[in-house]
């Protein structure tokens, strides 16, 4: 047993804990997350080995052969498809880090009222999620893109637009999910209904194995709200110049970046009220 | 912050918190004073912990007026809150990380250098006592090393006002006096300790000077040993006579005592002198099945300013 050395008041300096709040949250978050790195990595990796042998060597090999040498808009099918499979690797990375830590935040634990006892307030309790789980999209997309460049799927050249593009896709859904996640007063499994019924349809009519103009018009529009079809378009431009007219390129742009913006709207407020009960 | 030895840390004038039409805090009036261990008594739902929430400047108020350290929280929240150490009702630890990492995260939300908190969580487990649990889980802890370590972190970063939610609800007793043990050596250091609690042992315990709570409102304001004195008697005889017999046998003691409570299960007679008491009850002819005669507590106090006892 032994007394502390304490000096009441003395330890912090609150205009500095307050400056630094939100990387704060997020140096915690990652540190939380570095426990499951081991799955962290497998998933990350995984996945783009899983999507390499079976879109990109196996229909990918079927619709270059079936193209007359003109593959899908002039590059190999690999490549046309690799923004939109990092756009979802990016999204399904944010959503992890989203949705569980803000219900283990709110209601399983309740980590966020702990948090908020501190000097970090509501919104910057909401920022750290969101750079956290931007980090584990960055990171995935990083292994995601490595295997890319390894296998020569991809040139080395569009690794930086292709992380460009899947993290604005990233940005707009930790945010979209930061709302939805922040409303949830249950746990009554809507991450399995919004998997299913709203990141699948997203991804599968999106334009991510083909133009999303050769859908009928009436699924087109799944497409139009789907931040994949933005970052795969804005992908497929800045890795291989893809055709595009400057005003899609700026409402690809504004798209994703209107998503940050409503979800931050949503996520702020509902933060502050749920912490101040 | 001002550190003159004291001036005032927490005040409250008519601090009032409703929820849509219910009122969990109705107006009360308060100070703390540097230094002092200050408790807030009452049963459950009496708004004490609605009280500490706006004390801990997460919760805003509905109206009235609450300076925390000389500052506002309702505009000064996060500054205010990086001079406090909170210990919440549950203690809402991270199950997953080991005893230091809660420690030592919860220290960089203060901004706090992994130099110094590398000391410091070496001194709050001492403090704690956890030393030899530092790397186990805190989900692996008993509750009482799981409360140790909600204070310990609590303390991180060093605060002038230490805030405790039901310190040792659901505790052993032997817990409960470790605790204690460590609280009071807060004290000796001069930490400003504000305590709820519905234990009237912890309260007298602990506290320098409490107020009583039930509905939203302050009953009484003093020391123990004050409220004891204005609310209750020296000594407080206990008798019971069975479920059915207490309320008739009531009517026969009647006027043996300065006053008298009749409980469903008990019957307790407020005297200066409980032992002669007791022998005057004996020799009238009744024959308690138990009897008890004990000093007055804060639940005698509680009970003479509601008409209720603390723990139903």
């Amino acid at each position: 047993m032994s007394d502390l050395n304490f000096k009441p008041g003395q330890a912090v300096d609150p205009q500095k804990a307050i400056r630094w709040g939100s990387l704060r949250v997020a140096e915690y978050r990652i540190y939380s997350m570095s426990k499951w790195m081991g799955s962290v990595i497998a998933y990350g990796l995984g996945n783009p080995v899983l999507y390499l042998v079976s879109i990109g060597l196996g229909i990918g090999a079927l619709v270059d052969a079936n193209s007359a040498g003109q593959s899908v808009l002039g590059v190999s099918y690999l490549q046309f498809v690799a923004p939109a499979l990092l756009a979802a690797a990016a999204i399904q990375g944010v959503m992890d880090e989203v949705t569980f830590p803000t219900m283990d935040g709110f209601i399983w634990d309740k980590l966020f009222y702990a948090i908020n006892a501190t000097s970090v307030s509501s919104y910057q309790i909401a920022n750290g999620v969101m750079l956290a789980a931007l980090a584990r999209g960055m990171f995935t997309v990083s292994l995601y893109l490595g295997v890319l460049v390894a296998f020569a799927a991809i040139p080395i050249s569009s690794v930086l637009p292709l992380l460009l593009s899947s993290m604005f896709a990233a940005w707009a859904w930790s945010t979209v999910m930061l709302a939805v996640t922040a409303r949830l007063e249950r746990d009554e499994g809507y991450f399995a209904i919004i998997g299913r019924f709203v990141i699948a349809p997203m991804f599968l009519f999106s334009g991510t194995f083909y133009p999303l103009q050769l859908m009928p018009i009436y699924l087109q529009p799944i497409g139009w709200i789907s931040p994949f079809w933005h970052s795969a378009e804005l992908g497929r431009t800045l890795s291989y110049g893809a055709a595009m007219e400057p005003a899609m390129f700026l409402v690809h742009i504004g798209y994703l970046l209107f998503l940050v913006v409503v979800g931050l709207a949503f996520a702020y407020p509902k933060f502050k009220q749920r912490l101040a009960k | 912050m001002s550190q003159s030895a004291n001036d005032v840390v927490i005040q409250a004038k008519g601090l009032t918190k409703k929820y849509k039409d219910f009122v969990a805090v109705d107006g009360i009036d308060f100070e703390v004073k540097r230094g002092e261990s200050f408790g807030l008594l009452g049963p459950n739902g009496a708004g004490k912990s609605t009280t500490m929430k706006m004390i801990s400047s997460v919760s805003q108020r509905t109206s009235g007026e609450l300076k925390i350290l000389g500052k506002e929280p309702n505009t000064h929240g996060p500054e205010i809150r990086a001079h406090l150490g909170v210990v919440p009702q549950k203690d809402l630890l991270d199950r997953e990380l080991k005893v230091w990492e809660n420690i030592f995260t919860y220290g960089r939300y203060f901004g706090l250098s992994r130099k110094f908190l590398k000391g410091k969580v070496d001194e709050l487990l001492e403090f704690a006592q956890l030393t030899e649990k530092r790397n186990a889980k805190a989900d692996d802890l008993s509750g009482g090393m799981q409360r140790r370590l909600a204070i310990a972190r609590g303390l991180v970063n060093e605060p002038e006002i230490l805030l405790l939610d039901e310190p040792t609800t659901g505790l052993d007793p032997q817990a409960r006096h470790v605790l204690w043990d460590r609280l009071f050596r807060l004290k000796e250091q001069g930490v400003t300790l504000v305590i709820t609690t519905h234990y009237m042992d912890e309260a007298e315990q602990l506290c320098d000077r409490l107020i009583v709570m039930d509905n939203g409102k302050i009953m009484a304001e003093g020391s123990p040993a004050e409220l004891i004195k204005q609310y209750s008697s020296k000594e407080v005889v206990e008798v019971r006579f069975g479920t059915d017999k207490n309320e008739k046998t009531a009517e026969k003691l009647a006027g043996l005592a300065d006053r008298i409570e009749v409980l469903p299960d008990r019957i307790l007679l407020y005297t200066a002198k409980g032992e002669e008491l007791l022998a005057q009850i004996l020799e009238s002819g009744l024959h308690p099945v138990t009897s008890l005669v004990r000093r007055s507590s804060l639940e005698d106090v509680f009970l003479r300013l509601t008409g209720r006892t603390l723990v139903d």
